[in-house]
Parts: C-alpha cells; structure tokens; sequence
C-alpha cells in the first residue's frame, strides 16, 4: 500500500546563516530525506545546529538557503499563511519544554490543532482525542488544566496533540531532555509503539545517546555540516 | 474561517486573566457612562435653552417696516438718471404699521403645502397706567388657540389659561409687569394706547417667559381686544407668523413671499443665527469631553492588551507552531479586544442611562424658567449609538496594535530561547 521509499521530507542543500551579532555560517550545505515510516534522530553536540536545523525543516524558520520538499512538494519561498496549513495538516510538534496553553483542559490541548483544521466535526475530534489520550493512558486526566499536570504526563499530551491530525511526520525537539529516566523511557517507546504499529514517520533532535540508539537511522551533525547517516 | 475556534481561545485567554480584563472593561463602561450621561445632560439643557427663543418664534415672521420710499421722485426724473443722486434728510413716506391685505395673505399662506400654521398678531404700545404713573409696555393681540398650538403659549402662562383671553376685555400680564403695577387675578388695569385710546382691562392670567425684559414689558390679549383697544377695524393686523413643517425651508420660504406680497418677512436662521452657534459650540465640547474620555479607555485596553501579550509569548508561539498562522493570531487578539469593547460599552450604556434617570430626577427650580422643575436630560437614541460606535471602534483599534505585535511573533525566537 505505501511504498516504504515514498519521501516525507527532503532537505537540499540547506545553508543557513545568523547575523547577530557577526555573520556565523550554522548549517553548511545539509542534505538529507526521510522516508515513510522512519524513526530517525539527529545527534550532536550542542551548538552544532541540530535544533536550528529542525526549525528549517518544520517550516517555522524561512530564512535558509536551499530548498526543502514536504510531501514532495517543495515549500521554500511559499507564503507563511500556506506555511501555517501545511504545519497544521502534515507536521506534529513536540517539544523540550512540552509547551502545552496553561489556559486550556488537557483534552481542549489535544483537540485546538484538530480544530484548526476543521476536517472533523467538535464531537468526532473530541472522541479521536480521547483516543489519543487512552494510547497513553491519559484519558483520566482528561479534564484538567494543563498546568495541573507533571512533566512526563505533559510530555504525553503533547505528543497526543502532535497526533490528533494523524500528521505525515512527528518532529521532536529534545522531548525526552527535560524528563526523568522513567518518563523517558515511556516517551521513547511511545515513539517506537507509533512507528513501528502505525508506520509512523518521526524525526527526533536529540544529545541523549541512548534514545538515538533505539532508532532506525541516526544523523550526526558537526559544526553545521552532516557527518553521516544521511 | 472558524471563529468558535477564534473565539473559544480569545475567551480562554481573558478568562485566565480575570482582573486585568475586568480592568479594561470597567475603563470602557466608565467613560461609555460618562459619555452618554455627559450628552444626554448637555443637550437636555441644549433642547431648553434652544426652546426658550425657538419655540416662541415663529419661522417666518411677515410684517411692515417703517423706511423711506427706495424710489424717491429724483430717480424718475431723465433728467438726472446718469448720475448718482445725493438727497439728505429723507423722512419715512409710509407711516402704517399694519400689513395691507392682511386677509388674503392669510388665505394664501394657510393655503400652503409647506405651512404647518399661522397666527396672525396686533403689537401695540401702551402705557400700563398705575395712579399716577405710566408704564411703558406692549400689549399683544394674538389668536390664544394657534399660539398655544404653534408656539407652546400655555407653556408660559404660569396663572390662568390662555382661552381666558377669549373673553372679550381680558388680559395676561407678563408677571414682570404685574409685579410693578401690583395687579391680581381678577384685578381690572387701565391701559393707554399710543393715540391716547383709553381701555380697562380685566387681569385673567400671568405670562413668564424666562426672559426677564421681556415679561416686564409684555402682555397679551385676543385681536378684538386689541383692534378694539386701538380704534382700529378687524382687518388691522401687524404681524404674520408663520410656522413650517420643515424648519429649514424657512429662509427660501421668506424670499419667496417677501416678493410676492411686497412686504418684510424675516426667517428664523437669520434672527437667530447665534442660538444655533451657541447650542453647536455646547454640542461640540461635550463630544469633545466624551471622545476624550473614550480615547484615555482606549489606551487602558492597548496597555493591557500590550502586557497580556508579554505574558502569553509562548501560547502565541505554540499557536503558531501547530498551525495558526498570523492572522489568526490577530483576530484571537482583537476579538479579546472588541468583547471587551462590547461588554464594558453595552454595559455603560446601561449605566448611562440609568445616570440620565438620576439626572432627571435632580431638583432645577429656577424663577427664570417656570415649566422646569428638574434637570433636563435628552433620551436621544443617538447619543447611544454613538457611545455604542465609539466604544467598539476605540477598543478595535486599541487592539489593532497589541494585535499586530502578537501576530509578528516568531515562534522560533520563543521556543529557542527557553
């Protein structure tokens, strides 16, 4: 059915500059795809534009050189409103610091991104995300605010959320850098659960090299440039 | 686009920040109180001041001038045609007061589309004689129903009734006039006419206008009284005045029969050119007064908005980062904006009106105005509208701003700088 060397996500010869305060080169000349279906983590030391290079490919930062295809459609240059859509349908977020809204129940957190898309109506996206939650054994928490929760089960929202508009791809910035050995570990085989039983693409940042060796494909990054794995 | 969405997120995020919420709201009822209490009070006091002079005068007033003769003799002479003619001491050729053809100007007036009604009038001097003294004074001959019903007459007949002075011989005394000459209800005075025409006539009524001058000098009585006070025969009349549906069309109406009749006739604008400044220039500061207020609330909103937004940098972030894009953002902000606008406006509307209540049930007795006992307040539903307007353009733009700002938040920036 799904052809395992379909691309999600290609990068072409990203560069990518900062200019605060000099001109720094972070990410020189990065190419790499990712097929369906892939767990890959990308691995190095810190500063050597790993997270900077997340950002370029999750649509967020448009200030690169080079292009990037998602879906096999290319997306640099497009319109940020496009951008927003895209990130909305395709593209699941989780992130260091689980960034939930405080504002909001545990359930509502899930169910926003579905919202914005609208494919669903309230009451089907509200069953879906209780789904979501009881895939990781949530569902009890439910109707509490967000800020009512620890840090591993906010982890779990997140990645609940990341997955309430079944995205094409699961991006991860450090999600298990801020927890307990436990709680990593459960995040991890959450992960491994999702690609593994529902072909699920997922790309995670990480400096924890025993999450990186629990992938399929493991990029490592130096000053900028990809040493292997791509 | 899905606005429950919008608006379900707007709400959460003014819910989470009850006070300052409730702060900026309270900002918007208070001038939106303020403003309508303000408007309502002023052109209330407008609307009496005005009708002080306005109601009591007719829109057109028809009558004969005392001048010299334009076409003096000279000019119809060839002879000197070609220069300018300089002739001194001229005196006024025409030496009648009355209105010529008096009947059918009435006719042709009441005839009129445009004509809401007409009241025709006698002004004639007289001494008010009290013992031995004279008083100088007029007494006018009116028809007491067409006053009464164009010109609000029974509104200044502070004693007595106006349909009293359908009694034949019978008087209304400005209460100025009775003051000085000590006269009662009831009381019968000896008036003396320009000519010398003595008549007795029986006191049934005071007159107060507000106007102290005025009522000193003033009375009224029927026409009959008066051309019969005066000698005169039932057609001597020396004023028309006419009142129009469309007070507007007054000065093109006087232009119009000023020609055909081949009389004077002054329109209400010209006379009254410095009411109509007045009551604009009061108009126009408690606008003033009340945009301003408006404006301060407004920056209350902006400052708040701006601090909600320093707090919720990373609910925009996230926001953005699982899809909303920056006119989202926008629209989340001004909606927190304009519900504020809306409940804090609608809410001082409320409150404006019940302070026009308490203004209106405030004791204003005053000797110069005897139909008012309390302040006067216009219930105009414009003043609302316009509070209502205001009050949501003012928070609209407040929030435009803060808005703008939240939508150009780079969600990287954020995310990374934790």
């Amino acid at each position: 059915m799904t052809k395992t060397n379909q691309s999600v996500l290609e990068a072409k010869n990203i560069d990518k500059f900062f200019y605060n305060p000099i001109e720094t080169q972070v990410l020189r000349n990065v190419s790499f795809r990712i097929n369906r279906g892939e767990f890959v983590s990308v691995v190095g030391k810190s500063g050597c534009g790993k997270s900077t290079l997340l950002y370029i490919l999750s649509t967020m930062d448009t200030d690169y050189k080079g292009e990037l295809l998602i879906d096999e459609q290319i997306t640099t240059g497009k319109a940020s409103s496009y951008l927003s859509r895209l990130r909305n349908e395709k593209i699941g977020f989780v992130f260091q610091f689980h960034y939930l809204l405080n504002e909001f129940s545990v359930l509502e957190n899930v169910l926003i991104p579905g919202l914005k898309l609208g494919k669903f109506s309230r009451e089907e996206l509200e069953h879906r995300a209780m789904e979501k939650l009881k895939i990781f054994d949530m569902q009890d928490h439910a109707l509490k605010k967000a800020n009512q929760l620890s840090g591993g089960q906010k982890q779990r929202v997140a990645i609940a959320r990341a997955l309430i508009n079944d995205p094409l791809l699961i991006m991860g910035d450090e999600p298990t850098g801020n927890l307990d050995k436990k709680n990593a570990d459960i995040v991890f085989n959450i992960f491994k659960e999702l690609t593994t039983e529902f072909n699920q693409t997922i790309l995670i940042v990480t400096h924890d090299p025993e999450f990186a060796a629990g992938t399929d494909r493991i990029i490592e990054m130096e000053d900028g440039r990809v040493i292997s794995g791509q | 686009m899905k606005w429950s969405l919008i608006i379900e997120i707007a709400r959460a995020l003014m819910f989470a920040r009850v006070k300052q919420t409730l702060v900026a709201a309270i900002g918007v009822t208070f001038s939106i109180t303020m403003f309508v209490a303000l408007l309502g009070f002023m052109n209330g006091l407008n609307t009496l001041l005005d009708g002080l002079v306005l109601n009591r005068t007719p829109h057109i007033r028809f009558y004969n001038q005392i001048k010299p003769n334009p076409n003096q003799p000279i000019d119809l002479s060839p002879e000197f045609g070609s220069g300018i003619n300089v002739i001194r001491s001229i005196k006024p050729s025409n030496s009648r007061l009355s209105i010529y053809n008096s009947e059918p100007i009435l006719n042709t007036l009441n005839k009129d589309p445009r004509v809401k009604g007409v009241s025709a009038k006698i002004a004639s001097q007289v001494f008010y004689n009290v013992g031995s003294i004279d008083l100088t004074g007029i007494v006018n001959g009116i028809d007491p129903e067409m006053e009464t019903e164009l010109f609000a007459f029974q509104d200044y007949v502070t004693v007595g009734n106006p349909a009293d002075l359908l009694q034949n011989n019978s008087i209304i005394l400005g209460k100025g006039a009775a003051d000085r000459m000590l006269a009662d209800i009831g009381d019968v005075i000896q008036v003396t006419t320009a000519k010398g025409n003595k008549a007795q006539l029986k006191v049934v009524g005071y007159y107060q206008s507000g106007l102290a001058d005025f009522d000193n000098a003033n009375s009224f009585a029927s026409i009959n009284t008066v051309q019969k006070m005066m000698g005169e025969p039932s057609s001597y009349l020396t004023d028309i005045q006419v009142k129009l549906f469309d007070f507007n069309q007054a000065p093109a109406f006087a232009d119009e029969y000023r020609d055909i009749f081949a009389i004077e006739a002054d329109d209400i604008q010209t006379v009254n050119a410095q009411f109509e400044t007045g009551s604009s220039i009061r108009t126009l500061i408690s606008y003033a007064v009340g945009i301003t207020l408006l404006v301060v609330s407004g920056f209350g909103i902006y400052n708040i908005l701006n601090m909600m937004i320093y707090e919720k940098l990373d609910t925009i972030a996230i926001l953005k980062a699982i899809g909303f894009n920056s006119s989202d953002v926008k629209r989340i902000f001004i909606t927190i904006a304009v519900s504020i606008g809306v409940f804090g406006g609608g809410i001082g509307l409320l409150f404006g009106y019940l302070a026009c209540l308490g203004i209106e049930q405030i004791p204003f007795e005053t000797e110069a105005l005897p139909t008012v006992k309390t302040f006067p307040v216009d219930f105009s539903v414009k003043y609302y509208m316009i509070g209502g307007i205001f009050s949501l353009v003012t928070t609209y733009l407040a929030g435009f701003f803060p808005a703008r700002k939240a939508s150009s938040v780079d969600p990287v920036d954020i995310i990374r700088g934790k």
